[in-house]
């Protein structure tokens, strides 16, 4: 049952065990564990593909794993049917009850109970009048679900599932269907209700912005494996692969080498530090905004301007390099480069990784 | 301002739209439709009752008077109540699993669902016949259990059900198909029970579209003529239903009694139509999602 054990801030709410899912003959899962934490905003941040909704449907119980096992607290959850997991699930498509109100859509969890578990029918008017408050609402109770907007029926979605006081609240890409401006208000939102109920919640995303933003921990998913987890400044400052430094963000690879711990790139020095143990040929990735235009030897790249634009105050400059690829630099908006002029670039920080 | 740029004449010569034909064609279109329809189904719907009605009021009634129609009434009336709830409970059965799930020979079953549309009745009572008549398959086991089905109600209401059955399952297989499953998960991770969630939540969203097949199986079932006349055995006061009714006082030339049946049955086909388009009006979106498939 939801309560003070799990709400000891750190301790482990759900265990999710060596978990394989296999799919006709597609494996999405494969031998997959991770631990979420009591009270904590974690994100299953993947490209599509990645397993990362299957992922959340097995917590849910809405699929079941091959292999592995979910615990819940101490209690073994594998095989416990979705009704009695007490998880609250927020759907991409909201899946409200169309014939319903939005006070009967918020109810209905507390209506499906036995008799003798559900609460009196004050109260459970109360409780829906209450979450109609914390979602800013109020005033909606008698309306249809198709008299609203997305983000509103997103709201209720949430509030349909924190209703019956879920041990966990499963967000299911909850933002995906919204158009931009909505989307970042109602991250806002959701941190805000996170923050006020402490619920444990885990919320599934294919938009990096939105995992790093919103959430206590990110948990990067790739073809079925997790790649890394940690708070959203571990996963940027010291990602543990290659796969998860792309997948956060545009990238610029380029061939160097690790000599005595130093990284050089066309035989000059970087101020990128190579990991223990890594020498030799290795692929050194950069941000857009570690690169800077330089000249002569304190250039590391060389490459024409193919073209630039200007985006919120910094300008973006497509670089084409001699031996084809095209890389985007970040820089302030000062200089303009015309396109087609020769220019150096400089790498002033970066990751490397094994080829 | 338009005029100089568009002359009056102009704009009344240039036709609507590419795909609007000349005004002469399309009167001649439509009157061919109208005139098509008045012939053959307006004027013979006239006829039934013109003839119930030929010699007064109380001959029509008189119609009803009799202990074979009320017979035929009551087979007609009870063949409905069996094969309507029937294949109501079938046809969302059926179109639940294939809906909704996954599995081998689905394409099979939706074939086969289809088969009674393609199959002329007579066949379809034929095959029951073949099945469980005394020299059918099951006729020496049927004999033996004292069971009598063909030439009996049994045998009635079985063809009846074969007949009728593809109207739910047909109208509700699309409809459940565009619907998908995030409702009905939802309703379970709150807590519903499978029963629960298919009755807050698979029926009410499913309720229009059901209600529109029920009533067009249900007039079929009423109105079934060539399956049942091979079955039945046509003994009257047991096994006539009213179609067969109308037949048999046609066959003795008591036309007006025939007539008036008849009446009856194009009443419960006007009343039907009337209540069908009213559905369509009103609940078009959810029935659109089955009819495209028809």
């Amino acid at each position: 049952m939801p309560g003070a054990t799990e709400r000891v801030g750190g301790s482990t709410a759900i265990r999710v065990e060596n978990l394989s899912k296999t799919f006709d003959t597609a494996a999405v899962l494969h031998d997959f564990s991770l631990d979420v934490r009591a009270g904590e905003l974690l994100a299953l941040l993947g490209p599509s593909g990645s397993g990362k909704t299957t992922l959340l449907r097995i917590i849910a119980g809405l699929d079941f794993p091959d292999d592995g096992r979910i615990v819940f607290g101490a209690e073994d959850a594998t095989k416990l049917p979705v009704q009695q997991r007490a998880v609250g699930f927020v759907f991409q498509h909201y899946a409200l009850f169309k014939h319903m109100s939005v006070a009967d859509n918020i109810a209905y969890g507390l209506n499906a109970r036995k008799r003798a578990d559900r609460p009196a029918k004050a109260e459970i008017k109360k409780r829906v009048g209450d979450l109609l408050d914390l979602i800013k609402l109020s005033g909606f109770a008698d309306r249809y679900p198709s008299q609203l907007s997305g983000g509103q029926r997103q709201r209720i979605a949430l509030a349909r599932a924190l209703a019956v006081e879920p041990r966990v609240l499963l967000l299911d890409e909850p933002f995906g269907a919204l158009d931009a401006q909505v989307r970042k208000d109602l991250r806002r939102w959701l941190r805000e209700i996170h923050d006020r109920t402490g619920q444990t919640t885990i919320f599934v995303t294919h938009d990096q912005d939105e995992a790093l933003e919103l959430s206590d921990r990110v948990a990067v998913l790739a073809k079925g494996r997790l790649e890394q987890v940690g708070t959203p400044d571990e996963v940027q400052e010291a990602p543990v692969s290659a796969t998860v430094l792309k997948f956060l963000g545009d990238t610029i690879e380029v061939e160097a080498i690790v000599q005595a711990g130093q990284v050089r790139v066309n035989g000059r020095l970087t101020p990128v530090s190579a990991p223990a143990g890594l020498v030799g040929p290795v692929k050194l990735y950069a941000r857009p905004w570690q690169l800077q235009f330089a000249e002569g030897d304190q250039a590391h790249l060389e490459g024409v301007v193919r073209s630039s634009y200007r985006t919120q105050g910094r300008q973006r400059i497509e670089v084409d390099r001699p031996e084809g690829k095209t890389v985007v630099v970040e820089a302030a908006d000062t200089n303009r480069f015309a396109a087609g002029s020769p220019v150096g670039l400089r790498i002033i920080g970066g990751h490397v990784f094994p080829n | 301002m338009s005029e100089t740029f568009a002359p009056v004449t102009m704009a009344e010569a240039r036709p609507a739209s590419v795909v609007t034909e000349g005004r002469w064609i399309r009167r001649i279109l439509i009157g061919i439709a109208i005139l098509f329809l008045a012939l053959f189904l307006v004027l013979p719907l006239v006829t039934v009752f013109a003839q119930a009605f030929a010699k007064g009021l109380n001959a029509y009634l008189a119609a009803f008077t009799e202990t074979d129609a009320h017979a035929a009434i009551r087979l007609t009336l009870l063949t409905a109540a069996i094969a309507v709830p029937f294949n109501l409970v079938f046809g969302i059965m059926a179109s639940w699993a294939i809906a909704k799930f996954e599995f081998w020979g689905k394409n099979l079953l939706v074939t086969l669902i289809d088969l009674p549309f393609s199959v002329s009745p007579v066949v379809s009572g034929l095959i029951y016949v073949l099945v469980f008549g005394a020299q059918g398959l099951a006729g020496p086991w049927l004999i033996d259990h004292d069971i009598q089905v063909i030439f009996a109600v049994p045998g009635i209401v079985l063809a009846t059900i074969f007949v009728t059955f593809p109207f739910v399952a047909r109208q509700l297989i699309p409809l459940m198909q565009e619907q998908g499953t995030a409702e009905e998960e939802a309703a379970l991770t709150l807590g519903a029970s499978g029963w629960h969630a298919f009755r807050t939540v698979t029926l009410p969203n499913i309720r229009w579209g059901l209600l529109y097949s029920v009533l067009l199986c249900n007039a079929r079932a009423m109105g079934e003529f060539g399956a049942v006349s091979v079955v039945s055995g046509h003994i009257r006061g047991l096994t006539n239903t009213l179609p067969l009714h109308v037949e048999i006082l046609y066959n003795e030339y008591n036309f007006v009694a025939s007539f008036a049946v008849a009446s009856l049955l194009a009443g419960l086909a006007l009343v039907t139509l009337l209540v069908k388009s009213l559905l369509e009006w009103r609940y078009a979106d959810e029935i659109a999602a089955g009819a495209r498939r028809h």
